[in-house]
């Protein structure tokens, strides 16, 4: 299976579809998963804020009901496993873009799936916060926006960009998977070559250029919550 | 005028209900140097946010140069905060922002002018003794530092009261008392009511002139620091005051008569007494227990003398004591406390 896959023939086949084919499905990779992040993280971060300022003891305090639902759907949508939650989402799909086929179409199941994921993962950056700073902010007279605005969200900064770096590498391997059922992009190709036409250079090379660009996504957002976090003496 | 009424405040757990506080009434004047201290768990954090309203009282009330702060809507009540900031032991600066951008916070939350706000943070800088510290982060400075930018911070809405909780708890010596020589400096040329909970007693000793001695909840004892300290009546002032445990340093020996010598802010200067009355009088004291402070020129505190027993010569020791004023004696009939 494996041992043909360096012959000359698959060699050549696989140096033309790297040219003619990858470049544009490696571009349609990269900005299915930028705007999927985006719309997640824009989606995510109110969702995340209200799971920590909405707590009994929060900032901001909602009624108990409020909290149970938006945890429970939080939780539902974060139990189905993104392929079945794409084929799902598809009639909204459908009603958004008119089309459930192409990388542009994958971006509403990819947001669907993603920002409960970043909700989640806001929660968690605006937990880290010291109460004390919180309590320091009443005692000035800050208003629960403010809170929220002027100390929760900056003082979280470096965290937050942390817990987006993570969002952004999950969200490409979702991107990836799209691939399999009508989504764009180096997934298809891995899937349509490598997986249906038994082409497993074609399939290396893929998940080869998927490694690259999660090292990619992951070192920049490393960098910047370290260059961005000022509790570091530099 | 800061009143405090019958307040107090229950916190309910899981555990079952805690009483905080309970009962305390206080007043604290404008321009006054208020200390309240206590061992820990003695309810001093929840008093002091009692003041500013970040803990509802369960009971009672506290008014503001007469304002039931208690009836105050929240928005209502932001503003009146500008009005009494707060100071920390953990200094809460925020971290991610400059030393500047810190102090400049409380009047972003009041809606003045960035120019304007940052002008007034240059003067708090300037006040507090970092001008040169507005680019720097709160991670780039010392502990006593991060204090001076919080307390410039709590400055910048031109509050009338300063509420500090521990603030000077997590500073070395050194710079505590530095800290508090700058309190001290605001309270008097800003004229700015400052009240200062601590477990420390030589910060109360330092700078106040008020004290209320707090202990399981209650009021144990409120005065002026000079009398306080010269004189404690309760069991929870005495052991602030004589940390050591008085009684058990005292042996006294049988046929011997004990007094008490109070110095309430007697002279201090050049006046060995006891050493004089033995001179004088000829009476030779036996001293059991001495604690005395001098704060400033004065002596405050506490002897216990050992005499013989004649009569004639224990009122000739009263007499000659008293003589000088501002010393109080007492006998101390049985079980020397």
């Amino acid at each position: 299976m494996f041992n043909k896959m360096f012959s000359p023939e698959n060699v050549a086949e696989a140096l033309t579809i790297l040219k003619e084919e990858v470049p544009f499905a490696l571009w349609e990779t990269t900005y299915a998963t930028l705007l999927a992040t985006a719309f997640a993280i824009l989606l995510g971060l109110p969702f995340g804020i209200l799971l920590v300022v909405g707590e009994k003891d929060g900032v901001l305090p909602l009624p108990k009901g409020v909290m149970y639902v938006l945890n429970v759907v939080i939780n539902l949508l974060r139990s189905v496993p993104f392929l079945l939650l794409m084929i799902l989402a598809f009639p909204l799909t459908r009603v958004i873009l008119g089309t459930t086929v192409g990388t542009a179409a994958s971006i509403v199941p990819l947001v669907i799936a993603a920002f409960p994921f970043v909700a989640r993962l806001v929660e968690s950056s605006l937990r880290e916060i010291n109460p004390n700073i919180i309590e320091m902010a009443q005692s000035m007279g800050a208003s629960p926006m403010q809170i929220i605005v002027k100390v929760m969200l900056p003082e979280s900064i470096p965290s937050l960009i942390s817990n987006f770096t993570i969002a952004i590498t999950t969200i490409l391997g979702y991107t990836a998977m799209s691939g399999t059922i009508g989504g764009g992009g180096l997934g298809k190709i891995a899937i349509n070559y490598g997986y249906h036409r038994y082409k497993y250079l074609v399939m290396l090379i893929a998940v080869i250029i998927l490694i690259v660009l999660v090292q990619v996504f992951q070192s920049v957002g490393t960098k910047l919550a370290v260059k961005l976090d000022r509790r570091v003496k530099h | 005028m800061i009143e405090i009424k019958n307040l107090s405040k229950t916190f309910r757990t899981t555990a079952g209900t805690v009483e905080a506080l309970k009962n305390i009434s206080l007043t604290v004047n404008d321009g006054d140097i208020y200390g309240i201290i206590g061992m820990s768990g003695a309810g001093k954090s929840t008093l002091v946010r009692c003041i500013n309203m970040l803990e509802r009282p369960t009971e009672g009330a506290v008014l503001m140069d007469g304002q039931d702060l208690g009836a105050l809507t929240q928005k209502e009540l932001r503003k009146v905060r500008r009005d009494v900031t707060m100071i920390f032991q953990g200094f809460n600066l925020l971290m991610q922002k400059t030393c500047l951008r810190n102090i400049c916070f409380p009047l972003e939350l009041a809606g003045v002018k960035k120019e304007e706000a940052k002008k007034r943070a240059m003067e708090l800088l300037e006040i507090v003794g970092l001008p040169d510290k507005a680019g720097s982060y709160p991670a780039q400075l010392s502990g006593g530092q991060q204090q001076r930018i919080a307390i410039a911070r709590a400055l910048a809405t031109q509050p009338k009261v300063l509420l500090c909780d521990e603030a000077t708890s997590a500073l070395d010596p050194k710079t505590t008392h530095d800290i508090l020589e700058l309190l001290k400096d605001i309270n008097e040329r800003l004229g700015i009511t400052i009240i200062i909970i601590t477990h420390q007693m030589s910060v109360v000793e330092e700078i106040c002139n008020r004290v209320a001695i707090l202990d399981g909840g209650v009021v144990a004892e409120e005065g002026e620091v000079s009398e306080v300290f010269a004189n404690p009546q309760s069991d929870a002032a005495k052991r602030l005051v004589f940390p050591d445990g008085e009684e058990e340093v005292v042996p006294v020996h049988p046929g011997e008569r004990v007094l008490r010598v109070v110095f309430n802010g007697a002279m201090a200067a050049g006046a060995p007494l006891i050493t004089q009355m033995a001179i004088d009088e000829k009476i030779a004291a036996n001293i059991l227990y001495a604690s005395t402070k001098c704060l400033g020129d004065k002596v405050y505190g506490n002897m216990l003398l050992g005499l013989p027993e004649e009569e004639e010569t224990v009122q000739r020791a009263i007499r000659y004591l008293t003589k000088g004023g501002n010393v109080l004696v007492t006998e101390v009939k049985e079980n020397v406390q």
